[in-house]
C-alpha cells in the first residue's frame, strides 16, 4: 500500500461563469434549507415528549371518549428543533438588521426583558392565585402603571387591554360610558383621513357612525373643517399624534379645547408615542384617552404578529369608567379590584374586557425596559428616534418625493411618495428591491392620503452606520426606479421566495393542509 | 445608555446634514406650553442591567409560584409542563423580533408556522378552518358571538351557566355597546349541565348558543342534541374550550355539530404568566370563513412556481375595510401561536393522547382521595382534569387559609361568581400531569384539618 501524496485542492478551480448558480437536487441552497410541512414529515405515532405511565383507573369521561383520528403529526425533539430552526431562517427580524416599518416602532428588544419575564415568580403564576401570594406581581402592574401615568401626564391607566386596537376599544367604551352616564347619547366619531384602519373599525364597533376629517395640504388635521363639524352629535375625535404623515399636530391643544367645548372627548392613538416620550406629555395637550402600545414604545417583542399590549391612560373625566380588573395600593398591600370588590366603590366601571389581568408577560418586559432607560434615557429615546428619521428624510429628499418635506421637521418617521418614478414603477418595486439589499421594506401604501406612500421609521436603536447603509440602498433603488430599470420589477431575487401570488391565495383560499389524495378527490 | 448607539459626534454630524442647530429645532412644532425642558420630575434615571434584574427579581420573590407549592388551580388557566425546546425555539430572534408577515418573501418562517398552526387547531377542535389566533379565549368568545350575529342577523345569544364567568363578563361588556341580548344565569351545583334548559330556551330570535366544554365546573356534556336544536331554529352552536388538552381524550366540539369553536390555547406551550399573554383559538365551518375575524394565512405560489404562504382574505380586516371590517383586531398572538404549534408538534397525536390520559388518571385519583375527606362532596359524574368539590363552608376562606399553609388548593366559586352566594361552598380543583401523589396527599390532609 502506498500513501497518496496528492492532497486536496486548496484554491478554487476557475469556472466559466463565476456567477452561475446551478439548481440543486434537493432545492436547498447551502445554508438556505427548504423545509416541508409537519404534515408531510411527521407521523401521528411519533412523539418528542415522554410521560410517566398514567394511573390505571376507570374512565370518568362519560360517553364521550375521543375515538376518531385527530390527524396531528408529531416529530422527535431533534426533528422539531430542526424544523423550526430552518423555518426561522426564512424570516427577516430586527436581530438581523434595520426594520424601518413606519408606525410599527421596530426597535431593539433587550434580552434582559426576556430573562425577567421568565422568572418563575412571574411566568409560573396563576391569575386566580390568592392575592396574598401574588403581591410582587401586583406591585409590577402598579409600578408600571405609575410610570405610564407620569410619562403621559394623565390621571389613571387601564392596564388590561391586550393590544393597540383593544386599547382603542377600551378608550371609546369609556367615552361612551361617560356620555351615557350624563344622559348624552351622541352618534358620531370624527377620524382623520390619515388614521390607522383600527380607528374607524373601533368606532364602528362601538356603535358610532364614522366621519372623515380632511387633512390640510401640509399633512395635518384641518382645524377649521374639524371645528365646523363639531356639534351635539359628536361623541369623540380620534387623533393620532404625532400623526401618520410623521408630523406633530401643532394645533393639538386648540383641537382639544374645541372638542371639549363641544362636549366631546379627545381620543389619541398613541402608536407614535415613541417620538415624544419624555419630551411631551399628552395630558398637557388635553387628551382624554390614549392607548400605549407596549410592543412599540416600550420594546416588548412583536413576535411575528403579537402578542401586543395596549394599556390606556385616561383623564380624570373618564377614569371612573375604567374597565375591571385593576390594581390599587391600600396601605402597604396591593389589591386587585375585580367584580367581587368593585360593586362597593367602582360602580361606574364599564365592565371587563379580558378574562384575567392583561398582558403580564409584557408588563414585566416593559417595566424592565423603562427602568433600564429611566427618565433621562426615555427622553433620549425620543430625541434619537426623531433625529434618525430626519436624517433619513434629508438624506433622501433629493431623490425621492417628500410630500410634506416643507411642513417642518418630521417626528420619528419619514414619509415619501412614488411621485417621479418611471412609468409603471411603483412603491412595491422599491420595497421588494430593499429585500434584495438586505433590509425589511418600509410601510407601503399607508397613510392613504399620500400616493404610493413609503413610511420609514428607523427608531432610536439604529446606529449612524446602519442608517447610512440603508440610505445608500434606498438611494440606489430610487435611481433605478426613476431610470426604469426593468430588473427591479422582478425583485426580490435573493429571498427564500420570489413575489407571491396573493390574488390566487384569496380567490382559491387554502387555509389548512389536506392530504394530497383527499385534496385531489375534492377537485 | 446601552441600547442607544448614537454618539454625541454622530448626533452633531446628523444635525448638520439636517440643517438644524440643535435637537430642540426638531421639536419646534410642539406648542411651547407643552414642551418639557428637562426630564420628568419624580422618576429615576437610567439603571444598569444588574440593578434592574435585582429589582425585578426581588418583586418576583414576593410571589408564590405554581412550581413551589402543591398546586390545583385551573378555571381557564392550567399549569402544564412545557418542554425546554419550546422556549428555546420561540426565543430565536428570527421569530421573536419579526413583525406581522406583511412581506411574505422574507417571512415564510412565520407564515408556514401559521399555516401549520391553523391546521393543527382546526383538527384539534374538529372544524374545517381556523384563524391565526386571537388575543385570548375570552375575546375569541365574544368575537364568536358577534360573528353569529352577522351570520344569522339575529341579536339574542344564550350563554350556558357553565361558561367561564369572566368570558360572560367580557361578552356582557361588549353587548352593552353592540346591542346583543345575552341570556345567562350562574350555575347551580348539579351533576348535570344546563343543556336541556338551553335547548328549551332556543327560539327564532336566537343567534347562537354558547356552551363551554368541559364547563367551568369540569362537567362534560354531549353537545349533539344542542347542536341539532340550535340548527333546527336557524341558530348557531358556539363551543368554548378552555382546556385544549381535554380534546386528546374527549370528542371534539366540531364533531358534535358546533359551527364555531373558540378556545384558550394557553395550556399548550404558553404557560401561566399571571393571565397573559394567552392565545385565542378560533375555528369554524368552511362556509362561514368570510365572516371570521382575525388574520388568516393561506397557501399560494411564487413567481417561480414554488409553494409559499401569505396572509389572505384581508378584505375582512380593518386595514383594508376600515369601519366595515369584521373586527377591529390587528395584532394577534403570534408568538404564543408559535409556542402552541411547537409544543403540539412535539406531542403529536400520540403524545397528546398520552398527556390527556395521564391528566385524567391523576384527576380521578385526586377526586377519589378528596371525596373521602369528611365534609367534602364531589359534584361531578363526569370530568376530564378538573372537578368541583362542595365543602361545608365558604371555599374562599378555605382557599385563603390553605394558601397560608403553602397549598394552592383551587379556585373558589365565590371568587368566580361573587353574585351567587348560594354556590359559595364550591371549589374547582384542577389536576394536571404536574401534580404528584404527594401533592394530592398534601391537599387532602390540609382539607381534613381545615374542615375538621
Amino acid at each position: 500500500m502506498t500513501m497518496l501524496k496528492e492532497g486536496r485542492p486548496t484554491a478554487p478551480t476557475p469556472v466559466k461563469d463565476a456567477h452561475m448558480s446551478p439548481a440543486t437536487a434537493t432545492g436547498n441552497r447551502a445554508l438556505m434549507l427548504e423545509e416541508a410541512l409537519i404534515f408531510e414529515i411527521g407521523s401521528t405515532d411519533t412523539t418528542g415528549v415522554d410521560f410517566a405511565p398514567a394511573p390505571n383507573v376507570a374512565s370518568r369521561l362519560g360517553t364521550l371518549a375521543r375515538t376518531d383520528s385527530i390527524g396531528l403529526p408529531g416529530l422527535s425533539e431533534q426533528e422539531t428543533v430542526r424544523h423550526y430552526t430552518r423555518l426561522s431562517r426564512q424570516n427577516y427580524a430586527i436581530d438581523l438588521g434595520l426594520f424601518p416599518l413606519g408606525s410599527c416602532t421596530m426597535k431593539h428588544n433587550p434580552r434582559l426583558n426576556e430573562k425577567v419575564a421568565r422568572m418563575p415568580g412571574f411566568a409560573d403564576l396563576h391569575p386566580l392565585s390568592p392575592q396574598s401570594t401574588v403581591q410582587g406581581a401586583l406591585a409590577v402592574i402598579h409600578e408600571l402603571a405609575q410610570w405610564l401615568v407620569t410619562l403621559t401626564g394623565m390621571h389613571s391607566v387601564a392596564m388590561s387591554p391586550k393590544a393597540g386596537a383593544h386599547g382603542e376599544l377600551c378608550g371609546l367604551l369609556a367615552i361612551r360610558a361617560a356620555l351615557e352616564a350624563r344622559g348624552d347619547a351622541r352618534s358620531v366619531v370624527l377620524v382623520p383621513e390619515s388614521a390607522h384602519g383600527t380607528n374607524p373599525a373601533t368606532a364602528a364597533f362601538c356603535g358610532y357612525q364614522v366621519e372623515d376629517i380632511p387633512a390640510t395640504p401640509e399633512g395635518r388635521v384641518d382645524l377649521e373643517a374639524l371645528k365646523a363639524r363639531l356639534g351635539p352629535d359628536v361623541a369623540a375625535v380620534m387623533i393620532t399624534n404625532p400623526n401618520t404623515c410623521g408630523l406633530f399636530e401643532r394645533d393639538m391643544k386648540t383641537i382639544s379645547d374645541a372638542v371639549h367645548a363641544a362636549g366631546a372627548f379627545v381620543y389619541c392613538d398613541g402608536a407614535n408615542f415613541n417620538a415624544i416620550v419624555g419630551r411631551v406629555r399628552p395630558g398637557d395637550l388635553g387628551v382624554d384617552a390614549m392607548h400605549i402600545n407596549l410592543h412599540k414604545t416600550f420594546s416588548t417583542p412583536h413576535g411575528g404578529g403579537g402578542p401586543g399590549s395596549g394599556p390606556v391612560v385616561l383623564s380624570e373625566a373618564l377614569a371612573p369608567f375604567a374597565p375591571l380588573p385593576f390594581v390599587e395600593k391600600q396601605g402597604d398591600q396591593f389589591v386587585l379590584i375585580e367584580e367581587e370588590t368593585a360593586q362597593d366603590h367602582h360602580g361606574e366601571t364599564f365592565g371587563r374586557m379580558v378574562a384575567f389581568h392583561g398582558q403580564m408577560g409584557m408588563f414585566t418586559r416593559a417595566l424592565a425596559y423603562i427602568l433600564s432607560h429611566g427618565a433621562d434615557g426615555l427622553r433620549q429615546v425620543a430625541e434619537d428616534a426623531v433625529l434618525n428619521a430626519n436624517y433619513i428624510l434629508r438624506s433622501l429628499d433629493d431623490v425621492l418625493d417628500a410630500p410634506f418635506g416643507t411642513s417642518g421637521p418630521c417626528m420619528h418617521e419619514a414619509l415619501f411618495s412614488d411621485k417621479g418614478l418611471a412609468d409603471g414603477f411603483t412603491t412595491l418595486d422599491i420595497a421588494k428591491g430593499l429585500i434584495d439589499e438586505g433590509f425589511h421594506p418600509m410601510t407601503m401604501y399607508f397613510p392613504l392620503v399620500v400616493h404610493g406612500a413609503m413610511l420609514i421609521e428607523p427608531t432610536e436603536t439604529e446606529s449612524k452606520a446602519a442608517l447610512d447603509q440603508f440610505i445608500l440602498a434606498l438611494r440606489s433603488l430610487a435611481e433605478r426606479a426613476k431610470a426604469g430599470d426593468e430588473a427591479l420589477k422582478g425583485a426580490p431575487y435573493h429571498a427564500p421566495r420570489r413575489r407571491l401570488d396573493e390574488t390566487l391565495a384569496a380567490r382559491k383560499p387554502v387555509l389548512t393542509w389536506t392530504e394530497p389524495a383527499l385534496a385531489q378527490a375534492a377537485e | 445608555m446601552r441600547y442607544l448607539p448614537l454618539t454625541d459626534t454622530d448626533r452633531q454630524d446628523m444635525l448638520s446634514v439636517i440643517g438644524a442647530a440643535s435637537i430642540d429645532d426638531l421639536f419646534v412644532d410642539v406648542p411651547a406650553e407643552a414642551r418639557l425642558s428637562g426630564t420628568i420630575e419624580g422618576l429615576p434615571d437610567h439603571a444598569s442591567e444588574l440593578a434592574v434584574e435585582r429589582h425585578m427579581a426581588a418583586l418576583a420573590r414576593q410571589n408564590l409560584s405554581a412550581g413551589e407549592a402543591p398546586f390545583f388551580l385551573g378555571a381557564g388557566a392550567y399549569k402544564h409542563h412545557v418542554p425546554a425546546s419550546v422556549d428555546h425555539l420561540i426565543q430565536r430572534g428570527e421569530f421573536l423580533t419579526a413583525y406581522t408577515p406583511y412581506q411574505p418573501e422574507i417571512a415564510q418562517g412565520t407564515l408556514q408556522v401559521l399555516f401549520e398552526f391553523q391546521t393543527q387547531v382546526a383538527r384539534l377542535l374538529g372544524c374545517d378552518v381556523a384563524n391565526a389566533s386571537m388575543y385570548d379565549g375570552s375575546t375569541a368568545c365574544w368575537e364568536a358571538i358577534g360573528m353569529a350575529r352577522r351570520i344569522t342577523k339575529r341579536g339574542k345569544a344564550l350563554l350556558s351557566s357553565g361558561l367561564h364567568p369572566h368570558y360572560v363578563s367580557v361578552a356582557r361588556t361588549m353587548a352593552k355597546f353592540t346591542g346583543d341580548a345575552l341570556m345567562h344565569d350562574a350555575p347551580t351545583l348539579d351533576a348535570a349541565t344546563d343543556i336541556d334548559a338551553l335547548i328549551a330556551g332556543i327560539d327564532k330570535g336566537t343567534s347562537c348558543v354558547v356552551v363551554q366544554y368541559p364547563d367551568i365546573l369540569g362537567r362534560i356534556a354531549d353537545l349533539t342534541p344542542l347542536a341539532e336544536a340550535a340548527h333546527a331554529a336557524g341558530a348557531l352552536l358556539v363551543a368554548v374550550v378552555t382546556e385544549p388538552v381535554a380534546l386528546g381524550a374527549i370528542q371534539s366540539p366540531g364533531a358534535m355539530g358546533a359551527d364555531i369553536v373558540v378556545g384558550e390555547g394557553q395550556s399548550i406551550g404558553v404557560g401561566l404568566q399571571f393571565g397573559g399573554p394567552y392565545l385565542g383559538l378560533f375555528a369554524c365551518k368552511q362556509k362561514y370563513v368570510r365572516q371570521m375575524p382575525g388574520r388568516l394565512c393561506g397557501e399560494t405560489v411564487d413567481a417561480a412556481g414554488k409553494r409559499g404562504f401569505v396572509l389572505t382574505l384581508s378584505t375582512r380586516e380593518q386595514h383594508i375595510r376600515r369601519e366595515k371590517a369584521t373586527s377591529n383586531i390587528c395584532t394577534n398572538s403570534g408568538l404564543c401561536a408559535l409556542a402552541f404549534s411547537i409544543h403540539m408538534t412535539l406531542l403529536g397525536e400520540r403524545g397528546l393522547r398520552e398527556l390527556a390520559t395521564l391528566n385524567h388518571g391523576l384527576a380521578v385519583q385526586a377526586a377519589d382521595r378528596l371525596a373521602n375527606v369528611p365534609g367534602v362532596t364531589l359534584l361531578n359524574d363526569s370530568f376530564f382534569n378538573e372537578f368541583t368539590l362542595i365543602l361545608t363552608k365558604d371555599a374562599r376562606d378555605v382557599v385563603r387559609n390553605l394558601a397560608d399553609r403553602g397549598v394552592l388548593a383551587g379556585v373558589s366559586l365565590g371568587r368566580l361568581f361573587p353574585q351567587a352566594p348560594d354556590i359559595g361552598n364550591g371549589l374547582v380543583v384542577a389536576v394536571t400531569e404536574t401534580v404528584t401523589a404527594e401533592d394530592i396527599e398534601a391537599l387532602g390532609n390540609a382539607l381534613e384539618e381545615e374542615l375538621a
